[in-house]
């Protein structure tokens, strides 16, 4: 008797379904089984972190705030890595266009009016489409890995932010104090329902909408896929590789820079060295989490910042360490990528007799 | 403990589930938001020895509860919000970064009390507060001149805000009350708790002849250089003599404690007000550890200036002061203003670098 992995003849549309669903439940078992070794009531534990974000208006909010930048990472990032481009520098996009749209209150600080707020959310997808083209220019030109280039242009793009408000961009009369001057007025985000969701938010659905509707409906959508699942053959009906290469990495750090941009102009309200606790390298498992689909990058992006919430009640309430959030979302990825194995291949139970298993 | 957190929580959620029920507990119940991890042997570990005196002075009428590693800027709004619903009375945010969300969310409850260290705002319910590290400091540069053989001492530092560029020159203040040519190196790394940098800049200002090593910074890795290289050097925010036994001179211990039983002590008796606090030797806030490592003469001398900070018949920042610049600062015989200090921009006369305008 043994178990082996039997590829499919074709993927499993069941599976590519029910994959993150089964990672989610694997998840939550195995955080159950953690939480016990720790001590705790794993029931009550489990409550602490996945439903008690839910209970509350606040705390609704908060996921709100929470998962708008992850979405908006997301989504860009589903395309481009439906595109078979891996963009793995979000995070260093999302730091440049924080920095761009940032130029407009730390330079022209007295400028208020509707136009600042929009001059700004355009300079923040610029900064980081710009940031973005650079891999993308390193890949078309010398084909240099993008994975290692937009990784590395990240600690770029930190040290520059860390620089500038410390050095040049930082509050004249904060003392020497790493922050910049505060944003006012037009300089800020409005807010809708209350005052913490920020407009970001509708941005976030909004490019997942109509992401979801050039994947699925247009000539780029088809060409997106075509590229990335089987280059040559696109390549014989006319599309470039280059261009797609271009056009995933600007999409996807123009929306990266939005979302930087948002998160200043939003709950943070003014420069600091720190711009974001990681939102671009989450936002890698809320794409994969989200099957790649704008759509499912909306509820892999509430499940991520569930995950961070949920950390922070239960080192609360529960008194366990900060790393939990960690924990769950390593734990989350990996039961990921596992369950996507079944996708394309399926567990037979074998009696008896030696055959060799098909790996990946 | 496991039993006490159970506790804790299964209280934490019947406040969560049920709104009203905050009125009927009669504990006062005090928190703390920090930004490293509590185990971090420096900054954050030092305030949460402070919150543990405080429970254990209060006992059973005082509730306190910490949330760890939180990021400065959003998170840290919500983190001090989640405390201010959950029934904190008292709410201690210990990073320069959370000023502006403390301030943000104290606007909106105001029946909570917010106190942040090491800011510069106040507001009704918002109080700053901060220690005299500097007096640690000029004890330690004047141990510092005393001790080394070569004359020089290794300073290491995060970043140049006033506080920090303060304590450079209180150093070196206290170094030149013993000897005039004294010098001091410094080195950037340009983060509050970075071992591997800390270690590397302990190794470049022991190459560069500095026998004493200093830091502004919160990890034990330049502790653990001196010790590994036969050099001297003094523990930050804790007593860092298990990192280097034979290394540490003395260290500058930030301790919270006796602020923390105050401040909560004023919310139960309803006299908290709005204020800076700046505490420091007299206090208690700033204290010694043993002096070890030095002749007994050095020792006793550096007792001594303690003694004098602690009455107040020394100020590391006694008039007249030469600058860098060569301009002379304070009136003979008289302390700076506590604004020229909290707002320092400027070096004292002798120490090794240049400071960005």
């Amino acid at each position: 008797m043994k178990l082996i992995l039997e590829k499919r003849p074709q993927r499993s549309a069941k599976m590519a379904l029910l994959s993150p669903l089964l990672a989610i439940a694997l998840t939550v078992f195995f955080g159950g089984v953690i939480f016990a070794l720790l001590g705790l009531n794993p029931l009550r534990a489990l409550y602490v972190y996945f439903l008690e974000p839910l209970t509350s208006w606040w705390s609704i909010q908060e996921l709100v705030i929470k998962a708008a930048p992850l979405v908006l990472i997301g989504v860009g990032l589903a395309v481009c890595f439906e595109a078979k481009v891996w963009n793995i520098g979000a995070e260093g996009q999302l730091t440049m266009g924080a920095l761009a749209g940032s130029m407009i209150p730390v330079f022209f600080t007295g400028w208020q009016s509707p136009l600042t707020l929009v001059a700004m959310l355009v300079l923040g997808i610029i900064g980081g489409a710009l940031f973005g083209a650079i891999p993308a220019f390193l890949k078309t030109r010398f084909n240099a890995n993008e994975i290692l280039t937009s990784l590395m242009l990240v600690y770029v793009a930190g040290y520059l932010a860390d620089w500038l408000v410390r050095g040049p961009w930082r509050d004249p009369d904060g003392f020497n104090f790493p922050k910049s001057v505060n944003f006012e007025g037009w300089q800020v985000l409005p807010t809708i329902f209350g005052d913490r969701i920020h407009i970001g938010a509708i941005l976030a659905v909004a490019a997942a909408l109509v992401l979801a509707f050039v994947m699925a409906k247009t000539l780029k959508g088809f060409e997106i896929r075509i590229m990335g699942n089987a280059p040559r053959a696109g390549m014989f009906s006319g599309f470039s590789p280059k261009k797609t290469v271009w056009f995933a990495m600007l999409l996807s750090g123009g929306l990266a820079g939005l979302a930087g941009i948002c998160e200043i102009a939003g709950p943070a309200g003014h420069l600091q060295p720190l711009i974001s606790p990681g939102y671009g390298f989450t936002a890698i498992i809320v794409a994969f989490l989200g099957r790649l689909n704008p759509i499912g990058v909306i509820f892999a992006g509430v499940m991520l910042a569930i995950s961070y919430l949920g950390g922070e009640s239960a080192q609360i309430d529960l008194g366990v360490s900060a790393r939990i959030s960690q924990v769950f979302q390593g734990m989350l990825l990996f039961f990921i990528l596992a369950c996507d194995t079944l996708i394309l291949y399926r567990i037979k139970l074998l009696s008896g007799g030696s055959r060799k298993v098909t790996g990946a | 403990m496991k039993m006490k957190w159970m506790g804790i929580a299964a209280a934490a959620a019947m406040a969560a589930l049920s709104v009203t029920s905050v009125d009927a507990v009669a504990k006062t119940k005090a928190c703390w938001v920090y930004v490293g991890a509590v185990g971090d042997f420096g900054w954050t570990y030092e305030h949460n020895h402070g919150r543990e005196m405080a429970q254990k002075h209060f006992g059973d009428k005082v509730e306190t509860v910490f949330v760890e590693n939180v990021k400065e800027g959003p998170d840290s709004e919500r983190a001090i919000t989640r405390f201010a619903r959950s029934g904190c009375n008292i709410i201690f945010t210990t990073s320069f970064g959370y000023m502006e969300p403390t301030l943000k969310v104290a606007k909106k409850f105001p029946d909570v009390k917010f106190e942040h260290a090491t800011g510069y705002k106040t507001s009704k319910n918002v109080t700053t507060y901060n220690a005299k590290f500097h007096e640690g400091r000029y004890v330690i540069g004047q141990i510092a001149a005393r001790t080394s053989k070569t004359g020089i001492a290794g300073y290491i530092v995060s970043f140049p805000i006033p506080e920090v560029i303060a304590g450079i020159n209180a150093f070196m203040l206290g170094a030149q009350s013993v000897n005039p040519d004294f010098k001091v190196k410094v080195v950037w790394v340009n983060s509050w708790f970075d071992p591997g940098k800390e270690a590397d800049a302990a190794k470049v200002l022991i190459s560069q002849g500095a026998d004493i090593l200093t830091q502004h910074t919160d990890s034990a890795a330049p502790m653990q250089i001196a010790e590994a290289q036969g050099k001297h050097a003094f523990g930050q925010a804790s007593d860092q003599s298990k990192f280097g036994p034979k290394a540490q001179l003395t260290a500058i211990i930030d301790n919270w404690g006796p602020y923390y039983i105050r401040r909560i002590q004023a919310v139960m008796d309803g006299n908290w007000k709005t204020a800076s606090s700046w505490d420091g030797m007299a206090e208690g806030t700033v204290s010694m550890a043993p002096m070890k490592n030095m002749t007994d003469a050095v020792a006793a001398e550096a007792m001594k200036t303690v003694e004098g900070i602690k009455k107040g018949t020394i100020h590391p920042f006694t008039g007249p002061i030469t600058k860098q610049d060569g301009s002379v600062i304070g009136e003979a015989g008289k302390p700076l203003a506590d604004g020229e200090i909290l707002g320092m921009k400027w070096y004292v006369k002798g120490i090794d670098d240049k400071l960005q305008k």
